[in-house]
């Protein structure tokens, strides 16, 4: 798999047909053209697909994606755009919340249920608080959700620094347990008696407690405010505070940052705190700025999601924003394009597959190159 | 990282306070309200939609319908509404790109979001066909006043006073009640041919039904109760068990409900769920050798159990949508509480199964007959007790929030009006005779 490899292959006859070899480095310019050849690459193969397996334009079929995530008609190209934004924000959130975690290499799973929680922590305050004035019912509100996301980052992190358990099955578990929770508060608040739905909360233009306020007259506004005031505390806390580095020192190895003094357990639990609470904070911008209910869909799959926008982003925050609409795009693309081209939505999953397997696979080419065996016969 | 902790510890205790303090006022304001009871009868809040009179209506090429279904064409409840919207928009000469349609759109958020969508799209009406999208079409319908809305099956719309939303529902217990007779007609016969063992009748003799629920509120408890009630029309000495899934649909929890109540005897099982589960499960029980029929719920349950399906209560929801979408398009608002039932053909069984047990389809025309010219009623207040007692009065509406109806008296006139306060059927009272085996 290295340089040297041609050198140990002396015993057989020939080199093998590829060898992969790391890169030292790409110029800027080139990766992107990688990455962008990539994504053309991969509209063109899911193109050819959709023609052949539906005999559906492709051109169409892109332009419905694009009209799903952005609207079709002046009448909604801002709703539109605001939803999408929207789900791009809480994707956003958590990604950025993984962040810390997998820099450290500390597989954090566990996003799903720390979601949850904070999303149930919030219901919660807005169920039995309601009669708290706005701020302290937001103040308690963030500061739950925060508790609540991270004490299920805090649990897995007690026992990786103490015991040196297997993180990614504890986080993995600890979202069942979260799931299991979510069901048991659906039961408890349901509304109406018997439905196991809670419905949305505070419903009425006289209530609304614990809601997000409209600002600028934008009901979203404040999501992509909150996640957007993370990303960047993320990034310079990730790239320029100490304990960012002590992070960055420990994911590439933990040895060199015992010898170096930086007290391993210590860091596993605070940035798990940390990683938990964001995660925690996604859960309460879902619940109390868009969704306004809870139950066992609330994560909807995010948290795992999120895990690809992290890793393809290299945890930089600021790829992140870039990755995360990426995805929401094709997913809400995905749902037009089944509405509209009457086709199941597993075929636009399908198109969602492909554009992310090029993506992802783009990343090899970026840091392998391949040699190919070269014609003339080598001298022994 | 001790300070994180101490402040995570107070957020802690300040909310646990809070919380306490929160709890503590609502227990205090419920002590104080005891209403006396007022058993005076009901005023009816509902308006027959039936025999709609569609003539006269001009199509307008801008108006666009949306709808919100909850599952697509492979689910039978979803798959009649289509039907019925299909057929009313056809009847009313409204073009097929004039209707939106939202698939699979699960009762959380994702509902609201439809309807966004579909006021963005420009539709002037818009459809939502389960009760648990009821809370975000009336979100929506708080946002976009100049559009309509109707959660089909739903309750809020008279409580919200909104002018633009509105509930509708049939008199589906009608069918049920009529279903139920077809199952009475049949457990008769297997009991006086013999062919029924101790194992299907409990130590009183009576003979054993069951029946696979869905959720346990007010529309499932009216819908089982009627089915009951017909059965025992035909047959005095039956007993029911109610087996709950959690779910609408969910094939295999409705076919291990199934399962369940065959393996406690029941010789006939009726569903308010909308797979074909249970009936498949009763076919391959009775292919087996066990004495075990079906009725079905939604769409004719031959085709999965044809020797195993006795009949299936069905909603014709054309007869609503053809009033709802033409009142729309006269640009007229619809009924707060439209309803309609076997009268106007809004509700019917399906076609009689070869097992059914002889002379069932006079009967079933001559209970039809009496429920339209109203010498039966369903909910006869002489046909059913709670506790061992007749039943004086009966509420059908909640006003406190607790979800146990307080206020509207239903019951007068020597039977419970059913869907007479508000669409959604509202009869919540749990009969003797009948047992919930799975509501916590």
């Amino acid at each position: 798999m290295t340089a040297t490899t041609s050198k140990t292959m002396t015993t057989h006859k020939k080199d093998p047909l590829v060898r992969i070899v790391r890169r030292e480095s790409m110029p800027l310019w080139k990766s992107v053209m990688v990455r962008v050849i990539a994504v053309v690459a991969s509209l063109l193969v899911s193109g050819v697909i959709i023609y052949l397996l539906t005999g559906a334009s492709p051109i169409k079929v892109y332009g419905s994606m694009l009209q799903g995530a952005f609207g079709n008609s002046p009448a909604n190209y801002s709703q539109k755009t605001w939803i999408t934004v929207r789900d791009t924000m809480m994707l956003l959130c958590i990604a950025v919340g993984l962040a810390p975690a997998f820099k450290m290499k500390f597989w954090n799973i566990g996003a799903e249920g720390q979601v949850l929680v904070g999303g149930i922590a919030t219901a919660a305050c807005m169920i039995y608080l309601k009669n708290l004035p706005p701020v302290l019912l937001f103040i308690c509100m963030v500061g739950a959700s925060l508790l609540a996301g991270a004490i299920w980052g805090l649990l897995p992190a007690v026992f990786k620094a103490k015991w040196d358990t297997n993180e990614t099955l504890f986080t993995l578990m600890m979202n069942y347990v979260a799931l299991q929770l979510t069901s048991f508060c659906v039961a408890k608040w349901e509304n109406p008696i018997g439905s196991n739905k809670v419905g949305i909360i505070n419903q009425g233009a006289a209530n609304q407690q614990g809601w997000f306020p409209a600002i600028f007259g934008q009901d979203y506004m404040l999501n992509v405010i909150i996640v957007m005031a993370l990303t960047v505390g993320m990034f310079f806390y990730l790239k320029y505070s100490k304990q960012g580095y002590e992070i960055a020192v420990i994911g590439d190895s933990q040895n060199t940052a015992r010898y170096a003094g930086i007290s391993v357990k210590k860091v596993i639990i605070r940035t798990m705190l940390i990683s938990g609470a964001i995660c925690g904070l996604a859960g309460f911008i879902t619940v109390s700025g868009s969704a306004h209910t809870i139950s066992t869909s609330t994560a909807g799959g995010k948290g795992f999601t999120a895990i690809i926008v992290a890793w393809l982003a290299k945890f930089n925050t600021f790829t992140m924003i870039l990755i995360a609409l990426l995805i929401t795009v094709l997913d809400k693309g995905a749902i037009q394009v089944a509405t509209e081209f009457n086709i199941s939505k597993d075929m636009s999953n399908m198109i969602t597959g492909i554009i992310l397997f090029f993506i992802i696979g783009s990343e090899f080419f970026i840091n392998y190159k391949l040699i190919f065996r070269k014609k003339e016969k080598e001298v022994a | 990282m001790k300070k994180i902790i101490a402040v995570l510890l107070a957020v802690l205790f300040v909310c646990g306070a809070l919380a306490a303090c929160g709890g503590s006022t609502n227990t205090e304001a419920t002590k104080d309200e005891k209403p006396a009871i007022d058993t005076t009868p009901a005023e009816s809040g509902i308006t027959e939609v039936g025999n709609f009179d569609a003539s006269g209506i001009e199509v307008d090429p801008e108006f666009k319908l949306g709808v919100v279904l909850v599952g697509d064409e492979n689910e039978g409840y979803t798959f009649a509404h289509m039907q019925g919207i299909q057929k009313a928009a056809e009847e009313l000469g409204l073009a097929d790109d004039q209707i939106i349609w939202k698939y699979n759109i699960p009762e959380d958020e994702k509902c609201k979001d439809a309807c966004d969508d579909l006021v963005g799209q420009g539709c002037k009406l818009i459809v939502t066909n389960s009760y648990g999208h009821q809370s975000y079409t009336q979100q929506a319908a708080e946002e976009y006043p100049e559009v309509q809305f109707i959660a089909m099956t739903g309750d809020t719309a008279k409580a919200s006073g909104l002018e633009n939303f509105s509930n509708a529902f049939t008199r589906v217990y009608e069918s049920r009640y009529v279903s139920g007779v077809v199952a009475g007609m049949k457990a008769k016969e297997l009991d006086e041919a013999g062919k029924l063992t101790d194992e299907n009748k409990d130590e009183n003799g009576n003979i054993k039904i069951g029946y696979v629920g869905a959720y346990p509120y007010a529309e499932v408890v009216s819908g089982y109760t009627a089915f009951y009630l017909g059965i025992k029309s035909v047959v005095e000495n039956v007993v029911m068990d109610v087996q709950y899934t959690n779910s609408w649909f969910d094939m295999v929890a409705e076919g291990a409900a199934a399962d369940a109540l065959m393996a406690r005897g029941c010789v006939i099982i009726g569903q308010h769920a909308d797979s074909t589960g249970a009936p498949s499960a009763v076919q391959a029980a009775l292919d087996g050798g066990k004495v075990a029929y079906s009725v079905g719920y939604n769409v004719d349950m031959l085709s999965v159990a044809p020797t195993a399906a006795l009949t299936s209560a069905t909603n014709n929801w054309t007869v609503f949508y053809k009033y709802a979408i033409g009142t729309a398009m006269k640009g007229e608002k619809v009924a707060t509480n439209g309803v309609c039932g076997l009268d106007s053909g809004a509700v019917e069984i399906t076609a009689l199964g070869e097992s059914c047990a002889e002379g069932t389809a006079d009967k079933v025309a001559e209970v039809e007959a009496a429920l339209k010219d109203g010498s039966v009623h369903v909910f006869d207040q002489n046909t059913f007790t709670v506790g061992g007692e007749k039943v004086e009065y009966a509420f059908a509406t909640d006003t406190d929030g607790d979800f146990a109806p307080d206020a509207d008296n239903a019951m007068f006139d020597g039977y419970y009006h059913e869907s007479y306060t508000q669409s959604a059927p509202s009869f919540q009272l749990r009969i003797d005779g009948i047992t919930e085996l799975n509501n916590n």
